[in-house]
């Protein structure tokens, strides 16, 4: 079969979409951004073949009735992945130890450590076999956090310190994220079959998935504020006209998109055909993104997931005239001083961040029917409840569209440019 | 009628986005027009002669959510015009059949082109005021701007005003400027007695109606504050200089007020009192007030400065007069006429001695804590430290 | 421009300027009276008729900003109480006279005998010289231009503007130089300023030809160089547009493209107008992000600051005072809003363009309060797709490379999306 590959390289996260022949979606990769721009784009890329390859087994599986296991099969696969990270992750900072550490430490320094990871590793293995919850973290965040926990714990502030230890996996954390590691499909569907305990039909299924060659006949990427991306010229499409097709792929009949990203806003009017007939671009100031919220939410020491549920709360919404990230906590504690609750004051700021975006709505040409919502903070059920209560007191009646899906835009816009250079 | 109720009156006024004391007006008369004017400055009286209401447009301050407005300027201008367009693009500006410009800077004087653009049934007028020190050419050209405008707003008016009818409109506002200064020497002399809040409602409440009803509230109120002494504070003298464009907003003005200063002069509004002297009532009105204009000694960031050490001089003459033992500037972010003169202004008043702070604000400012904590300091400093 | 091709109107511009720079430093020697003005309504010839040396400031702003000194020069003046806010060609004057007024080429600027605030296009002018007087200490003549605000030159106007000129202007001149008005001398300069201005249209209107040999914007800065400063009605200016014209017209008739730093741009995939004045401080990167694209300016706005001849406007010895008022009246800045979409979207269809762009810049008000009104006029009445970039004058901190090069690409693959019909 012949696919395409689209990649968007964003200042948090990589993604990356593989479509097939007659453009639907195989596979969805993400994974955390990093220094080595080449190599977030191969990740993103492999996660997207192994996100395709399970789809395959799936569908297998459900034909030789063996689709339950398939989950199981996954998070097999996942732990596998991680375990390998983590190995790699020790082999490093053992080698660093007995580099740099001061001969009297070498011993206990290098035993910490292998007792950290062998800690994590016991973790990640008990986590296996609870209820199913397909991990979500990056290896890079969770593996930090819980070498963090651990060092924590077995420090000893005489010898082997937190300090110590931290530094080792600072420095280490880095060449495992930029270089390149065997994290394929094929590299652990074996061990991660055998750990599953090889049940009937999956092997078959799995057989049929490794075999089917998914390199891409053609791959665009995309991406800001990247000096270079690590394409060919002819293989880069802006991040403004993926962002536009992405969406008009998404929706067909959008005429109007609004990104709110984590640094940057986005306002975009295409055609019927999903060609962009104007953008405006928030980016100097990052007021009003998501970022802003992360600023909130730290403040208010919330997940970022909390806010909108307790804004949502609010009877009144207090009126917030700056979204200034430089004097988010100011401005939150002086409304906190003068008795305001907290639902009425995040409602106040939901608010506040929609009224810049919508600044630029108008800006790039107003809001046409349909209208698309995309990025991060289109998750956030008060900031799309506000929205839609400005777009409808601005414009009128308009459909809203927001796909689960959406931080994959730019990524499939991307992919459905591969598919058109092969026309 | 008490303090209150003239105060009540004027908050409903400056509160009133759509200018109903002024349509009410239009409706009571046939043939009536309303004619709007930007800061700074505008002849007023001549607005008044051709049968317009002048209505002072000033923004919406913080009591309106500007989203249509913001689309027609990038962030590092000034919010005036923001909310400008946000009244006019929401329809509240549509009693207007003229609009002036004045030259205060490039923001307005763009700002004519666009509503040229936005509103092509609305007569638009940029107003160019005379900078040249010499009053020969400044007069000649002056007169035959007010001469143009005369003509100009007659024929939307349909009534091209006689000598008579422009004397009548000079001495009412010859009035009002009366009252107005009263009203500020009063403050002046007796600033525990009259509160710059109230003689802001006051002020802005005489921008959006007719000269002769805001004249006769001003002089209710100056009895009523005749009749109602109040207590005198420990606070410090202050003038505020920098907020004649863009207008801070009310909490602001508040603020310095409750942070311990007495407000005992600024330039708020201060096309109202631009003229500084009477317009004389004898020969040719036109000639007599494009005269008073060009001989005008008022001194503003807008205003170009022939005197070299004028500048330098300002602040300090400014603070005598008011006896006041500071300065506050305050001034709206990307204000350049406001921004461009402060150090100069700033220069001129340290060299003599005079405490002053500085800070910015937008007309939309929601949190006033800087600002309490600033003056707050400030009129300490004053206190422990002596003033001028 | 070092490594670019050493046309022979570069060189004269090289030794006019250095020469001018030269007298300049060498007046508090020989004696020779220095005016200080600005370039939208600059009287160059009255100015040299009286024999005195004209000094723009902006343009000494704008070459700090290429050789990259304004960033410190605009944290001297903001040091010494400026505000962020305000105009940085403003910040970056103040600051280099507070670090000892070396002029970007190094030489010592002479302090003026005159300051002629010409009033035209800009309020902030107006605080430039009030604040250059304060640390000169000299005299000021003020010369109000009135404003175009019904998109003409008003008789009554350009009277005022007379009488100044004759009241104000040059007894001002008489005062500062010693010498007596010659008008004579003025008409003489105006007859060489209308021949030169006849060969700067004539490129100018080159960058309608298909390959335009021109760049409207980037390359055209450097040839309205001499216009705009001390040398239009002076025999070196005539020779230079002549020499330029003559290079264009070569370059035309071998339908090759214009010189860019990175050599000549004979492929043009893009003909763009472009309103807003350019920025310094990155300008050879800014320019590269177009000609690596292909992008060719045929027109710009801005070229026309200093005056605007490409509509027929030529300086007219028979009317010498009169004259300077209308070519005041006429510089692009004075002209209101309306009138400056008019001009957009007559270059968009004269010069065949493709799109237009905006460069909205954070200092100047003149320029960019209502563009984006400009922006969507435009659009409207032309159809054409317009581009909005924001940086500045010559304060670095404002433009950011990615975010500029984001917008820009973004907007050239829309055009080729346009151009195919669908997107590809």
């Amino acid at each position: 079969m012949t696919c395409v590959v689209g990649i968007d390289l964003g200042s948090t996260t990589t993604k990356a979409i593989i479509l097939d022949e007659n453009q639907r979606v195989l596979g969805r990769g993400i994974t955390n951004s990093r220094s080595n721009y080449e190599l977030a784009a191969a990740v993103a890329r492999t996660e997207a073949v192994i996100n395709a390859r399970f789809g395959m087994v799936h569908q297998r599986a459900e034909e030789l009735g063996a689709a339950d296991a398939v989950g199981r099969l996954r998070r097999a696969f996942v732990l596998e992945q991680m375990l390998h990270q983590l190995r790699h992750l020790e082999r490093l900072t053992l080698e660093e130890v007995a580099h740099s550490a001061p001969a009297g430490l070498r011993a206990p320094f290098a035993g910490a450590l292998s007792e950290i990871c062998r800690r994590i590793a016991a973790e990640e293995e008990a986590r296996f076999t609870q209820p199913p919850l397909l991990r979500s973290d990056f290896f890079r965040d969770a593996a930090g956090s819980a070498f963090m926990r651990i060092a924590e714990e077995i420090a000893d502030p005489n010898g082997v310190s937190f300090d110590r230890l931290i530094g080792v996996y600072d420095k280490c954390i880095i060449r495992v994220e930029n270089e390149p590691l065997d994290l394929d499909f094929r590299d652990h569907i074996g061990s991660a079959l055998q750990r599953v305990g090889n049940p009937p039909g999956l092997a078959d299924a799995v057989d049929m998935a490794v075999a089917s060659d998914l390199t891409p006949a053609a791959t665009v990427g995309t991406g800001y504020g990247r000096a270079r991306l690590p394409f060919p010229k002819e293989q880069i499409r802006s991040e403004i006209l993926c962002h536009g097709l992405g969406a008009h792929a998404l929706f067909p009949e959008t005429r109007t998109v609004l990104d709110i990203g984590g640094q940057d806003t986005k306002a975009i009017q295409v055609d019927s055909a999903g060609i962009v007939t104007s953008f405006q671009m928030n980016d100097r100031c990052a007021a009003g993104c998501g970022r802003y919220l992360g600023y909130i939410a730290d403040e208010m020491n919330l997940g970022l997931h909390e806010l909108g549920p307790l804004a949502e709360q609010s009877r009144r919404c207090v009126k917030i005239s700056s979204t200034c990230t430089v004097f988010a906590g100011a401005e939150l504690r002086e409304r906190l001083s003068l008795g305001e609750k907290r639902e009425d004051i995040l409602a106040g700021l939901h608010r506040a961040i929609i009224l810049r975006a919508m600044s630029l709505l108008a800006r790039s040409g107003g809001v046409s029917d349909e209208f698309t919502f995309t990025g991060g903070v289109a998750k956030n059920p008060a900031a799309v409840r506000a929205l839609r209560e400005l777009v409808g007191e601005n414009y009128g009646e308009r459909t809203l569209n927001i796909s689960p899906d959406s931080i994959y835009t730019g990524a499939l816009g991307a992919a459905i440019f591969a598919a058109r250079t092969l026309d | 009628m008490t303090r209150t109720e003239v105060v009540d009156w004027a908050r409903n006024q400056y509160e009133d986005l759509d200018f109903t004391a002024a349509r009410r007006w239009l409706a009571e008369g046939p043939g009536r027009k309303a004619g709007g004017y930007l800061p700074v400055y505008a002849p007023r009286e001549v607005l008044h002669a051709s049968g317009f209401l002048p209505v002072g447009i000033y923004g919406a301050g913080d009591m309106l959510e500007t989203i249509r407005g913001d689309a027609f300027y990038q962030s590092y201008i000034c919010h005036l015009p923001r909310s400008v367009i946000e009244l006019a693009q929401s329809g509240r500006l549509d009693l207007l059949s003229a609009v002036l410009f004045p030259s205060t800077c490039d923001v307005i004087r763009n700002l004519s082109g666009m509503w040229k653009l936005l509103y092509p049934d609305v007569y638009v007028r940029y107003i160019d005021v005379p900078q040249v020190p010499d009053p020969a050419s400044a007069l000649e050209f002056w007169e035959g701007e007010l001469r143009r405008l005369l003509h100009d707003l007659g024929q939307i008016s349909g009534r091209v005003p006689s000598d008579q009818d422009l004397r009548g409109s000079i001495a009412l506002y010859n009035e009002m400027r009366k009252v107005i200064r009263d009203l500020y020497r009063l403050r002046r002399e007796r600033p525990w007695d009259l509160p710059t809040e109230e003689l802001y409602l006051l002020l802005r409440a005489g921008e959006v109606t007719p000269p002769e009803e805001f004249v006769l509230q001003a002089r209710r109120y100056l009895a009523a504050v005749e009749a109602d002494p109040r207590r005198r504070r420990d606070n410090s003298r202050v003038i505020v200089v920098g907020a004649f464009c863009e207008q801070p907003p009310l909490g602001l003005i508040k603020s310095i007020e409750r942070s311990g200063c007495y407000i005992v002069d600024d330039d708020f509004v201060l096309g109202n009192r631009f003229l500084v002297r009477d317009v004389p009532a004898e020969g040719d009105p036109v000639r007599a007030l494009a005269r008073a204009f060009v001989e005008n000694e008022l001194r503003t960031a807008v205003r170009y400065e022939g005197d070299p050490d004028g500048k330098k001089r300002l602040m300090g003459e400014q603070v005598a007069a008011a006896s006041a033992d500071g300065i506050i500037f305050a001034t709206p972010s990307f204000c350049d006429p406001a921004l461009l003169d402060q150090p100069m202004l700033r220069g001129g008043a340290e060299r003599e001695g005079i405490p002053c702070i500085a800070f910015k604000y937008a007309e939309n400012t929601g949190q006033f804590q800087q600002y309490r904590e600033q003056a707050g300091t400030f009129s300490d400093s004053i206190k422990l430290w002596g003033g001028t | 421009m070092a490594d670019a091709l050493k046309d022979r109107s570069m060189l004269l511009q090289k030794e006019m300027l250095a020469s001018h720079m030269a007298r300049l430093e060498q007046a508090p020697e020989t004696g020779e009276p220095v005016v200080y003005t600005f370039v939208p309504g600059n009287l160059t010839e009255l100015i040299r008729s009286f024999g005195a040396l004209p000094v723009l400031p902006e343009i000494n702003a704008l070459q700090s900003g290429m050789r990259k000194l304004s960033g410190d020069y605009i944290a001297e003046a903001e040091r010494a109480g400026h505000s962020e806010d305000v105009c940085t060609y403003v910040k970056c004057d103040i600051g280099m006279l507070r670090s000892g007024n070396l002029g970007p080429s190094g030489t010592k600027l002479p302090k003026p005998d005159l300051l002629l605030l010409s009033y035209t296009g800009c309020y902030t002018f107006m605080k430039w010289f009030e604040l250059l007087r304060e640390e000169y200490d000299c005299p000021v003549v003020f010369f109000h231009v009135p404003y175009q605000g019904d998109g003409v030159l008003e008789p009554e106007h350009r009277t005022y503007m007379l009488r100044q000129l004759r009241e104000q202007v040059i007894p001002a001149l008489e005062r500062a130089t010693g010498r007596k008005y010659d008008e004579d001398a003025l008409r003489h300069s105006l007859g060489l300023a209308a021949e030169a201005e006849d060969d700067l249209v004539a490129v100018l209107h080159a960058g309608k030809r298909r390959p335009s040999p021109i760049d409207g914007y980037f390359g055209t800065v450097y040839y309205v160089g001499p216009m705009f400063s001390a040398f239009r009605g002076t025999p070196e200016g005539v020779e230079y547009y002549r020499t330029l014209r003559q290079e264009v017209e070569e370059r035309a008739a071998a339908g090759l493209g214009p010189i860019t730093p990175d050599g000549p741009l004979n492929d043009q995939r893009y003909r763009l107008v472009v309103e807003g004045p350019p920025n310094w401080t990155s300008f050879r990167d800014f320019w590269k992000m177009f000609s690596d694209e292909g992008a060719v300016v045929v027109a710009s706005t801005y070229s026309k600051v200093g005056g605007t001849y490409d509509f027929g406007f030529r300086h007219n010895p028979a009317d010498p005072l009169g004259t300077l008022a209308d070519y005041c009246s006429g510089c692009y800045t004075n002209l209101n809003l309306p009138a400056r979409v008019d001009m957009l979207a007559r270059y968009i269809q004269e010069y065949q363009a493709d799109g237009f762009l905006i460069n909205s810049v954070k200092s100047c008000n003149s320029f960019s309060a209502g563009q984006l009104l400009i922006l969507r006029e435009v659009e409207k009445r032309t159809g054409m797709p317009g581009a909005f970039i924001e940086s500045d004058l010559v304060d670095p901190r404002y433009f950011s490379a990615a975010n500029i090069k984001n917008r820009l690409e973004s907007y050239f693959q829309m055009i080729d999306a346009r151009r195919r019909g669908k997107t590809a």
